[in-house]
């Protein structure tokens, strides 16, 4: 199993979200998170005067996925989260080494 | 249903008879009784007025607080809350006490009154009107001459000097200039300065108060590098400052016509002259930062409208419909300026812009009635008919009203030095630094405005 933990757009999620479901997986942990990549932050405007804003709003969208429909996931998101410009995010892809379903104690891809 | 329908009869019947039993009563009858004078019945009009518009000027407060807390930061939001609504309670109970008296009371010598402290007698009678009418309209005035300092010193005052301050503003510092130029036997009144709802009564008062505040309680922390460059501090709620300004331009239908002091035809005129500049103010503004920042500035588009507003305050029942726009006009763009040059050159610290409209508008307004006055305005409205510069006057007019500002500058800012300085070396002016990193809302009053919110990260940590 792979964790595959997506660095998005806020407004790309629904898009995100209806490949992941399209592939046969609806279970997701999304967190409103901010930062920044290479480009750093944005210049705002208040009262005249130019400030920075240097974490920006994205938000972390996290599933757990079998190896072999790894490639077709990375390849959803990157289908429906690419914009084509600067701050479209990141995927980073893990190990799992197990996983239990809380309510039933079932463990491996069984509970996910 | 059937219930219903014998409910609903009843009921009419019921209404009928009372009708009919009213229109009987001989009392009621048509030029029977205890008809009204038409005297009465113009006091009554002008009782019902000034009443209406006192309560419009009151809730100016809410307006200020709005602004305020709109324009600056979540975590200090509850302190300007309670400035807001303290300075108009403490005003209001030491106006009554002392305040309307040395304002309004027998003049000693032209420069201040001294009679009715305390007033405590049933219904007394002023100028025709209900004493008591004409006190709470004043109250409302005081009020916002006093809250004009919160904004000006947010986000770092220490609440507890605020309060005195306001105090002393609505006690000392605003009545004697009241007396001045409204009191009968004012100095300035009987010069014949003329500032119709208090351009610099009001607000040059407040806006000098805060230009003395704001530059000895020092910036906030954060505001100024090291180098001396500002930064922008930016505040937290938008829809907050917009309301604000509108629920100030509301009350300044009170302020303005209800001036007066009588349901006169004037108010038609008044409502419509700072109908204009307020409106002129904010669209010279917006397309002033359009123009000088790219963008229209949201904030200081609504400072233009207030800018105007103030400005058209002293002459809103002196000049014409094109004077009141072009007096708009020019407060839009000052405020502007002004509010850079307070900012990056002064280097004193006005979350709001308190200053920029409040002290330099009021002194253009007041300069303006100079400039812009026509008597046959001024005798249509039923006020002092008089020729301004540009309609003929000559420079007479003009020089009264400099004379005007330039004497309550004086009074105002020594005045307002010595409080802040008795308060640096009493109480304490400002909140620690530790304190305006935390918030006021924690250090002077130990909660939080927003319990539920998580806090903004940014790059100068949790804010």
């Amino acid at each position: 199993m792979k964790k595959v933990e997506a660095l998005i757009r806020p407004d790309r999620l629904e898009a995100v979200m209806r490949e992941l479901r399209s592939l046969g997986y609806p279970g997701v942990t999304v967190t409103e998170v901010k930062g920044h990549g290479k480009q750093k932050g944005v210049t705002h405007m208040w009262r005249g005067a130019e400030y920075r804003v240097e974490f920006l709003p994205k938000v972390k969208l996290e599933a757990v996925v079998l190896d072999e429909d790894l490639g077709k996931v990375v390849n959803a998101v990157l289908r429906a989260a690419r914009t084509g410009s600067i701050g479209d995010g990141k995927i980073f892809i893990y190990e799992v080494m197990d996983a239990v379903r809380i309510r039933t104690g079932e463990s491996g891809f069984n509970a996910i | 249903m059937k219930r219903l329908g014998l409910k609903k009869m009843w009921l009419v019947l019921a209404v009928a008879l009372l009708v009919m039993l009213v229109a009987c009563h001989p009392a009621l009858a048509a030029g029977e009784g205890d008809a009204k004078s038409p005297e009465e019945i113009s006091t009554s009009l002008d009782t019902v007025w000034v009443l209406v518009a006192a309560a419009l000027v009151f809730f100016m407060q809410a307006g200020f607080f709005f602004l305020e807390g709109g324009l600056t930061r979540s975590k200090n939001v509850a302190n300007a809350m309670l400035k807001g609504v303290m300075d108009f309670c403490l005003g209001a109970l030491v106006f009554w006490m002392l305040g309307f008296a040395l304002m309004f009371g027998a003049d000693r010598g032209g420069f201040v009154g001294a009679s009715g402290f305390l007033s405590n007698l049933a219904n007394p009678e002023w100028n025709g009107l209900p004493l008591y009418v004409f006190l709470l309209f004043q109250i409302a005035f005081a009020g916002a001459a006093a809250t004009i300092l919160a904004g000006a010193v947010a986000e770092r005052v220490k609440f507890s000097a605020y309060c005195i301050a306001t105090v002393c503003i609505t006690g000392l510092i605003y009545p004697v200039v009241g007396h001045w130029i409204w009191a009968e036997g004012g100095w300035l009144y009987r010069m014949g300065m003329l500032d119709f709802a208090g351009s610099t009564v009001v607000h040059t008062v407040g806006g000098i108060c805060a230009l003395v505040g704001a530059w000895m309680v020092g910036p906030r922390v954060g505001k100024y590098n090291p180098d001396g460059t500002p930064n922008a501090i930016p505040g937290h709620n938008i829809p907050m400052a917009a309301l604000g300004t509108f629920i100030l331009w509301l009350g300044w239908y009170g302020f303005n016509p209800g001036s007066t002091l009588k349901a006169s035809s004037a108010i038609a005129t008044i409502a419509m002259t700072t109908t204009l500049a307020a409106s002129a103010g904010a669209a010279v503004a917006m397309f002033v930062t359009w123009f000088r920042y790219g963008k229209p500035d949201v904030s200081m588009s609504f400072n233009g409208a207030l800018a105007g507003l103030v400005a058209i305050t002293a002459g809103c029942a002196y000049v014409s419909m094109a004077s009141s726009v072009v007096i708009g006009m020019v407060a839009g763009a000052l405020v502007v300026f002004a509010v850079e040059i307070i900012d990056r050159k002064l280097k004193v610290d006005d979350p709001v812009g308190a200053i920029s409209v409040h002290a330099v508008n009021g002194i253009w307004g007041t300069i303006a009635v100079g400039l812009f006055a026509q008597a046959s305005f001024g005798e249509a409205n039923g006020v002092a008919a008089v020729n301004g510069l540009f309609f003929g006057g000559g420079v007479a007019q003009l020089g009264r009203q400099l004379l005007g500002v330039v004497s309550v500058l004086a009074w105002v800012g020594v005045t307002s030095a010595l409080l802040f300085l008795a308060l640096k070396k009493t109480v304490g002016i400002r909140v620690s630094e530790e304190g305006q990193k935390l918030g006021l809302d924690i250090t002077e009053h130990n909660l939080e405005a927003y319990p539920e919110f998580q806090p903004a990260i940014t790059e100068k940590g949790v804010i």
